[in-house]
């Protein structure tokens, strides 16, 4: 029991680069010499000194085992820290936590990704995935919507993903001048058509109601509940399942997620403050 | 030998020989007004003959127990749990220190001092053991502090008013979880302890107790003594968790919630809750930071927060959390119950609200 390594006691990891995706928004990319291999869908828990630790998903390719990933929305004391960190700086580093993607499950069927705002983040290792291998899937559907165009994340990505097949359609709140593209919420986007219900699964990440229209429309267009996935947010003071802050009912977010299929969440997510 | 019939000084005899092995001795005694563990070399310190007369938002002390002054543990529990011996209010758990944008992390050692805790009731024991499923596993801190008790539990001759661990399952007779037992006995005018082993640790202090072998009347008394404790008047139903899961929408909650002040009471008294938050304190020079964790609680506003707000904004919601998670969601997150039936946070909530009467107030229709 004892002489274990301390789950709560960070490494420490480089900054390599740092990118500036958007107004209060910044990948870091960071060194891991000795190799950091995750799931899609896991997260890590990042320090920033003398400030405290967030939870934030991977959102970089698995196969770059040698770099690691993160995309960070400055909203609060923690995520403003971290998104003035320069390359060559160095941070705090757990992980990688939770539970993933269920990407066994996909193979050889249709792919259909359903993204809010920064929710792209832990999607986007699902994307690189997809280019690596295109045969991996049958189809990929990417669904992403977002505020306004000033805030449509990775756009040259998203190009390279259309040239590799995926279908990308993007949405947005509410349209600037020149916005050529689709305005409305996301489940506008979806479509029958689009995929193969009886073959498809969907991974879903954003905010609760995004996620919870989201899942009612593809329900709806004939995937099954227990093939529609969601990673949900809660407060997260420890990332192991000590600390007692991201209890969802029955659920551990941390531990038991942050993914989970939509029958174990459902009926949760309609009770107001759980 | 299967147990050992000793006197007031067996008893301190065992106390000694603790403290000699480099047990920190904790026990009972008198502290603010409430019996509270502590640390004791002497039998003199603990509260002979008291007894605590506890309701709903009530604890009185009585310094002449019905069974005279000589009873040690008279009072049915300590005022808070046992597990800030295990689970501390405070704990520093690393420090960083960053010079030119190169960050060092250098673990704490924890804290984990030889503890011999004397005085234990059987509810005490079952949250010792419902932590160890939550925390065991996963922090090593708390893994070594448990390793490093010597557990010296009390069987109950008296319940308190609030106490219900009888239909919790978890009382008054000690069964597991514990390396010696004690029943204080007095029938017949001589006091002595009635000690068993439950460990094999406890087994080599047995063998070594200054005592005699005890005889039938001294079992048919801790018998009795059990049988006493046993009469409670609190219970819950047996289908609390099924009729919690079908009330998450029941508007009892909102009346509930017009009484609670949030005031986080019932959590820091509650030996089975474990929640706590990290904060960051930096140095000085701005250069060192150290990492600690502290206890918290699910009435905080603070502890379901997501960047905008709670998600638990109301009491209404913060008491749901609270209760749904004891006696219903814990068994899914950990595979028991988040219960023993000490009945603290009954005691100790200042407006008096009583989780077996809210469970009640779920089973009237909405
Ligand atoms: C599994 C998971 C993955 C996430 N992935 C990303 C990501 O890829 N990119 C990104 O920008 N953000 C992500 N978030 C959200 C991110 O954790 C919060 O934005 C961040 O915690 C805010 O901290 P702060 O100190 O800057 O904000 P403050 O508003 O100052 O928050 C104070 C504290 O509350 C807690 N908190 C506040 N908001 C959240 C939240 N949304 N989730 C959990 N704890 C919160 C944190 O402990 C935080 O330190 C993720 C959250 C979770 C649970
Ligand atoms: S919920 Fe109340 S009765 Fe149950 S263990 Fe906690 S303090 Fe004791
Ligand atoms: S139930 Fe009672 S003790 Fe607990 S937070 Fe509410 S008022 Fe305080």
């Amino acid at each position: 029991m004892t002489g274990r390594p301390d789950p709560m006691v960070p490494s420490v990891l480089r900054i390599a680069r740092r990118i500036e995706e958007m107004e209060g928004v910044v990948s870091l990319e960071l060194e891991a010499p000795g190799g950091f291999s995750f799931q899609p869908g896991q997260f890590n828990m990042l320090y920033a000194f003398g400030v405290g630790e967030v939870p934030i998903s991977i959102s970089g390719d698995p196969a770059r085992t040698d770099r690691l990933r993160h995309t960070v929305r400055a909203v609060g004391q923690v995520s403003h820290a971290l998104t003035r960190l320069r390359p060559g700086m160095e941070l705090g580093v757990r992980g990688p936590l939770g539970r993933g993607w269920p990407l066994e499950e996909v193979a050889g069927g249709d792919l259909v990704l359903a993204a809010g705002g920064l929710g792209l983040a832990p999607l986007r290792p699902v994307a690189e995935l997809a280019v690596a291998d295109p045969r991996r899937f049958r189809r990929v559907v990417l669904y992403y919507g977002t505020r306004n165009p000033a805030t449509v994340l990775w756009r040259q990505e998203m190009e390279r993903w259309r040239r590799a097949g995926i279908r990308v359609h993007v949405t947005v709140d509410s349209a600037t001048p020149g916005w050529q593209g689709e305005v409305g919420v996301v489940t506008r986007l979806m479509q029958p058509g689009h995929f193969e219900p009886a073959v498809a699964t969907a991974l879903l990440c954003g905010p609760e109601v995004m996620m919870r229209f989201s899942a009612q429309t593809l329900h709806g267009l004939g995937i099954p509940a227990e093939r529609i996935h969601l990673s949900m947010e809660r407060n997260m003071n420890c990332g192991v399942g000590l600390c007692g802050h991201c209890q969802f009912g029955p659920r551990l977010v941390c531990r038991d997620g942050p993914v989970f299929p939509l029958p174990e969440v459902e009926s949760l997510m309609q009770v107001r403050g759980l | 030998m299967k147990a050992r019939l000793i006197d007031k000084s067996g008893l301190q005899w065992l106390l000694d020989r603790l403290g000699s092995q480099g047990y920190e001795v904790l026990a009972p005694c008198l502290e603010n007004g409430v019996v509270e563990a502590g640390p004791v070399t002497s039998l003199e310190e603990l509260p002979a003959g008291v007894e605590e007369e506890t309701e709903a938002g009530r604890y009185r002390l009585r310094f002449d127990g019905k069974e005279g002054t000589d009873l040690l543990f008279s009072h049915a529990l300590t005022a808070m749990g046992w597990q800030r011996f295990l689970h501390p209010s405070s704990e520093p758990l690393w420090r960083a220190e960053l010079r030119g944008g190169a960050l060092e992390i250098q673990p704490l050692p924890a804290e984990a001092p030889r503890r011999a805790l004397v005085g234990l009731r059987a509810c005490d024991l079952a949250a010792i053991s419902i932590q160890d499923r939550v925390l065991a596993q996963n922090d090593p801190r708390y893994a070594r502090r448990r390793e490093n008790l010597f557990l010296v539990a009390v069987n109950c001759g008296r319940a308190a008013a609030t106490c219900f661990c009888h239909a919790m399952g978890t009382g008054p007779e000690v069964k597991q979880g514990h390396d010696l037992v004690l029943t204080e006995l007095v029938g017949g005018g001589a006091h002595r302890f009635l000690v068993e082993a439950g460990s094999e640790a406890g087994a080599g202090m047995l063998q070594a107790l200054p005592g005699r072998e005890p005889e039938a009347d001294d079992w048919e008394e801790k018998r009795a003594r059990i049988e006493a404790a046993s009469r409670q008047r609190r219970r819950l139903p047996e289908d609390t968790g099924d009729l919690l899961a079908s009330s998450l929408d029941h508007p009892h909650w909102e009346k509930v919630g017009e009484r609670c002040l949030a005031c986080g009471n019932c959590t820091s008294v509650c030996p089975t809750c474990f929640c706590s938050r990290m904060v960051e304190r930096t140095g000085l020079d701005g250069q060192q930071a150290t990492h600690w964790r502290l206890r918290d609680s699910c009435f905080d506003s603070e502890h379901s927060y997501l960047h905008g707000g709670p998600v638990r904004r109301d009491r209404a919601a913060r008491y749901r959390q609270w209760l749904t998670h004891k006696l219903h969601h814990w068994q899914a997150q950990f595979g028991t119950t988040g219960c023993t039936g000490c009945g603290r946070c009954i005691t100790w909530c200042p407006v008096g609200i009583d989780l077996t009467e809210e469970v009640a107030a779920l089973e009237v229709a909405a």
